[in-house]
């Protein structure tokens, strides 16, 4: 027993000594995981999913919470679908597939459901909870961009919020670039950037300029859509006709 | 000495080989390929993703109960089949004994992970060629460029190298877990004890970095509580910091440094509760 107590000792004393470099590399990489398990996940969880989510299981536990929210949406129960999604979001704050999915839940799916809501006789309120699940959707869009800021998908998402629910193209633009910005992005963000900014009152010049500098860029650039966005500019912008792309291009 | 540690090593592989414990696989595989079916029904992105988080949640957790088991029931069987009066009689030293049995654990959670592995990658190719090739068909009238956009997004979502990092650091934790097991049942009395106290610590130890946290941060918690917890964070160990692969299938880049940093620590971890078993182990009665 003696040796026991010793041998328990000399652990403690390690402890001591791997303790700054433990912490250290926990501060490094875990940061956000104290955010993660405070006692309003815990309530959400139950105490069972909350172990579990503490014991290395919490990739696990995100994924059965989304199956059921996939289920949830199946029969269109959408209150579910939104408190699934929060969980989810929270144990996995760094996989930007959730967060894409949450949003699209909302601002396309819920949205679209709220409209065709045949129990709701007022037309006013149909468009009111329209309206909030398309701030639901741009809230975990925002948020999944505040824990992931350098993945383009999540922007490219928001943008696609701005320019299909929001009607606002100069936000569409902004995200658009900002998601064309980053390494790993599509091809066509920079394109559709400067698209949705052919639709902004006042910032004509600057969306004829950079749809210009694509389309002298390369052949591959110069699509159908480009072409008639930068014809319609030429047009509102009075370029003289030397200046102008030739015809054939559309 | 080596040769010696490695007989040692070789008998425990086969021995525990002879118990079946590689019906595990079996199960593992099972895991697999049921979630693969199972997961036909989502986006590929969706699929991937979940594909991924089962399959290493299942590795790491069925390398962890194989290095507890298979470790917890080592010396006690050796006890009660008298094998070990055998071994210690001939000019083997204690310590070369318990190095022996250990190393032969490592191996065999060495050969486990590596089929996990190998099964896990079939089957995840597997999927990501069909969905290549249904990728493929379905945009056949697409322009080069949209379909090479859309193959980059499935291979995107694809295995990146650094998800084997995030493996041999599982196995590390096993190691460790097989290591910490080693040194209760040299003073534990039997196997159901040490199973016991170790599915407690892996969960201990889970919460470690918390109750490291509140221990060091927290001036308001009484001496009671603050003595519970310096005993948590001084004498188990970190076990979330073995957990990378969470952060690597959500696509968060790890440095090697860190890397080397998490290794280095296991290995220290390793080392000490192997020193402590030797320790015990040399003062116990057979």
């Amino acid at each position: 027993m003696r040796r026991v107590v010793l041998a328990v000792g000399m652990l403690a004393a390690f402890g001591v000594l791997k303790l700054p470099a433990e912490r250290g590399m926990s501060l490094q990489h875990r940061q956000s995981e104290n955010d993660i398990f405070n006692l309003d996940l815990r309530e959400k969880l139950g105490q069972l999913g909350f172990v579990a989510a503490l014991s290395g299981f919490r990739a696990i536990v995100a994924d059965y919470l989304f199956i059921q929210a996939h289920v949830a949406w199946e029969r269109t129960e959408w209150g579910r679908v939104l408190f699934l999604f929060r969980q989810v979001t929270t144990l996995q704050p760094h996989v930007p597939l959730f967060w894409d999915m949450a949003a699209w839940h909302m601002a396309w799916n819920a949205s679209a459901a709220a409209m065709n809501d045949t129990s709701q006789p007022r037309m006013a309120l149909r468009v009111k909870a329209q309206r909030e699940y398309f701030a639901l959707g741009k809230d975990f869009l925002e948020r999944g961009i505040k824990n992931n800021p350098d993945k383009p998908e999540l922007y490219e998402a928001l943008a696609r919020l701005y320019h299909d629910k929001l009607d606002d193209h100069e936000q569409a633009s902004e995200f658009y670039a900002k998601a064309a910005a980053l390494p790993g992005a599509h091809s066509y963000d920079r394109r559709f950037s400067a698209y949705e900014l052919s639709y902004c009152e006042g910032r004509e010049r600057e969306a004829y300029e950079r749809l210009r500098a694509l389309y002298n860029e390369s052949d591959r650039e110069r699509l159908p859509t480009l072409i008639k966005r930068l014809k319609f500019l030429e047009e509102k912008l009075a370029i003289p006709a030397e200046k102008r792309i030739p015809d054939r291009e559309n | 000495m080596i040769r010696r540690i490695l007989a040692i090593a070789g008998n425990t592989l086969t021995d525990l080989t002879r118990q079946k414990v590689f019906y595990v696989l079996l199960i593992f595989a099972l895991v697999l390929i049921g979630s693969s079916v199972f997961l036909a029904r989502f986006s590929f992105q969706q699929e991937f993703q979940i594909l991924k988080d089962i399959s290493l949640g299942a590795m790491s957790i069925f390398s962890s109960l194989l290095a507890i088991v298979a470790t917890a029931t080592l010396i006690p069987r050796d006890i009660e089949d008298r094998t070990i009066y055998t071994v210690l009689a001939k000019p083997v030293p204690r310590f070369e004994y318990l190095l022996g049995k250990l190393f032969g654990v490592l191996i065999l959670l060495a050969i486990s992970l590596a089929v996990m592995t190998a099964l896990f990658v079939l089957v995840f190719h597997a999927r990501e060629q069909t969905v290549l090739t249904e990728t493929t068909r379905q945009m056949s009238s697409a322009t080069h460029e949209q379909l090479q956009d859309a193959l980059d997004t499935v291979r995107a979502s694809a295995l990146r190298r650094d998800i084997f990092e995030g493996i041999a650091v599982i196995l590390l934790k096993a190691c460790l877990l097989a290591a910490l097991t080693l040194f209760v049942s040299t003073f534990a009395t039997t196997n159901i004890f040490t199973i016991t106290v170790m599915v407690a610590v892996y969960f201990i130890g889970h919460l470690q970095a918390t109750a490291r946290e509140y221990w060091m941060t927290q001036q308001s918690a009484g001496w009671l509580a603050k003595t519970f917890l310096a005993i948590v964070a001084l004498i188990f160990p970190d076990l979330q910091a073995f957990n990378l692969v969470d952060e690597i299938v959500a696509g968060v880049a790890i440095p090697l440094a860190f890397f080397a940093k998490t290794a280095l620590l296991g290995f220290f971890y390793i080392l000490i509760y192997t020193l402590a078993a030797t320790f015990v182990f040399y003062g116990k009665e057979l």
